[in-house]
């Protein structure tokens, strides 16, 4: 009795199996992606939309603006945000700008998968809400502004940081951060005991901020400095950092 | 009947106004606590409590304790998702992410030059600060470009965040209001066909109207 295929029966079958197993990966790798990002990794924003779409596991394709060529300022990019900014986002027909809209719209839609960014009852979801608004309104001004005098001026030769820019706003960034510290002594986060966006929206501008004079606020406040750790070692966040190596 | 949320801070303030219009199109009944600032009352320890940065408006209800005007508007269209105008946060997802896409312009493109005229048009005289020139110009410019790309957008759909009013465009109210009736820079928005528009039919909605009537009776 023959309890084995002949080697023919064997080889068509290992051959079939290699054919369907290389069109299946080539299918799934340069399948156009649903979601894409407009922007450069370089750019705060555009990292905060990234940070979002790894915590949710979800797929996207980058693809890269040429902002030397002014491409941002153009047509078609325009058509995609007509403030002329980065980052876009594109989810099939869907389009939007603003990247704090755009996690929203992804931490909505994606809400069951991933990491849970704007988890609980309604009440929960107004106090993320409140620090979403704190991050954009108290934190951000003063953070951006040092980021751009100490971090990215430098790398992109814009000239040397304006010394009244960086104190005036390191000034005002020591205040929220005492805010934060009182916050940071009652909850692990910023908004409770679970990671959210609220916390998420800092990422971009702290991560930058720590390589400057900067850091020292962060250190020198110890539920910042220990929610700044926390939040700077997650997985996702090191997803996008990795980005930039390549 | 429902008891009444309480909104601490005068009605001329921006960010004060920006709520009670929202709770004016949700009819949510309200009660205007005052806060007296120049007595630096929202830098006191009972005030920080409820709003920890010093600043207005805070929020209360029976069940929570809010401050950052947008995220109360957000608050309060959620809860009183069934009453007033149903639909000023969207009534499925995709309008409400042109709603939340365009509330951030707001926060972010329009709000900050506008901010800072309204303070030096409108406030830095009556408290009798000295006017920044420069400041002025520069804000004059950014704001001049915003509302070139607000004419082209307007010139697309009737509001903002589509062809229905939303709290994108009555996040607007308060600043545009201080620029068009209280200084000489009105034409900002007067001057363009499309923003023009839409700023005759966003102030003349009657929410509107009952705002600036509280600020118009407060300041009497």
């Amino acid at each position: 009795m023959q309890i084995l295929p002949n080697n023919q029966l064997l080889g068509a079958t290992v051959a079939l199996a290699l054919v369907a197993i290389s069109a299946a990966y080539i299918y799934c790798t340069s399948k156009p992606k649903a979601i894409k990002v407009h922007g450069v990794l370089l750019s705060t924003a555009t990292q905060r939309v990234l940070a979002t779409l790894y915590e949710k596991e979800l797929e996207f394709e980058l693809v890269p603006v040429d902002m030397e060529a002014r491409e941002h300022k153009k047509k078609p990019f325009l058509s995609l945000n007509p403030f002329g900014q980065i980052p876009a986002f594109e989810d099939r027909d869907l389009k939007l700008f603003e990247s704090r809209a755009i996690n929203k719209y992804i931490s909505h839609k994606h809400a069951d998968k991933g990491t849970r960014l704007e988890s609980g009852d309604m009440k929960q979801k107004a106090i993320i809400g409140v620090w979403m608004e704190v991050e954009a309104h108290q934190f951000d001004p003063a953070a951006s502004k040092l980021t751009w005098e100490l971090a990215l001026k430098p790398v992109f030769g814009k000239g040397t940081p304006d010394k009244a820019v960086v104190e005036e706003n390191e000034a005002k960034l020591a205040k929220v951060l005492d805010i934060y510290e009182s916050r940071l002594a009652q909850s692990k986060y910023l908004a409770g005991e679970s990671f959210s966006l609220a916390d998420l929206h800092h990422l971009p501008t702290i991560q930058y901020l720590l390589a400057t004079q900067v850091k020292k606020l962060f250190d020198s406040r110890p539920h910042v400095n220990a929610w700044v750790a926390d939040i700077t070692a997650r997985p996702a966040w090191c997803k996008v950092l990795a980005l930039q190596k390549h | 009947m429902a008891t009444p949320v309480n909104v601490y801070g005068p009605a001329m303030s921006t960010a004060v106004s920006r709520v009670l219009a929202c709770l004016l199109e949700k009819n949510v009944d309200f009660q205007l606590i005052s806060v007296n600032m120049a007595k630096g009352e929202h830098k006191k320890p009972e005030y920080l409590k409820i709003q920890p940065f010093g600043q207005v408006p805070a929020f209360e209800d029976e069940d929570i304790s809010l401050f950052e005007s947008r995220s109360i508007c957000r608050y309060i269209c959620e809860k009183y998702a069934d009453q007033g105008n149903k639909g000023l946060y969207g009534t499925n997802p995709l309008a409400k992410a042109s709603i939340d896409q365009w509330l951030e312009a707001e926060g972010q493109s329009f709000s900050p030059p506008s901010s800072a005229l309204v303070f030096q048009l409108a406030f830095a005289p009556r408290m009798k600060i000295k006017q920044d020139q420069v400041a002025i110009k520069q804000n004059e410019e950014k704001l001049s470009k915003v509302l070139d790309v607000y004419e082209k957008r307007l010139g697309e759909t009737q509001f903002l965040a589509g062809d229905e009013f939303s709290l994108a465009d009555l996040s607007h109210l308060p600043n545009a209001q201080y620029l068009v009736n209280a200084t000489d820079r009105g034409e900002l928005f007067t001057s363009r066909e499309n923003v023009g528009r839409w700023w005759d039919e966003i102030s003349s909605r009657d929410s509107w109207k009952k705002v600036v009537g509280m600020q118009q009776q407060k300041s009497a």
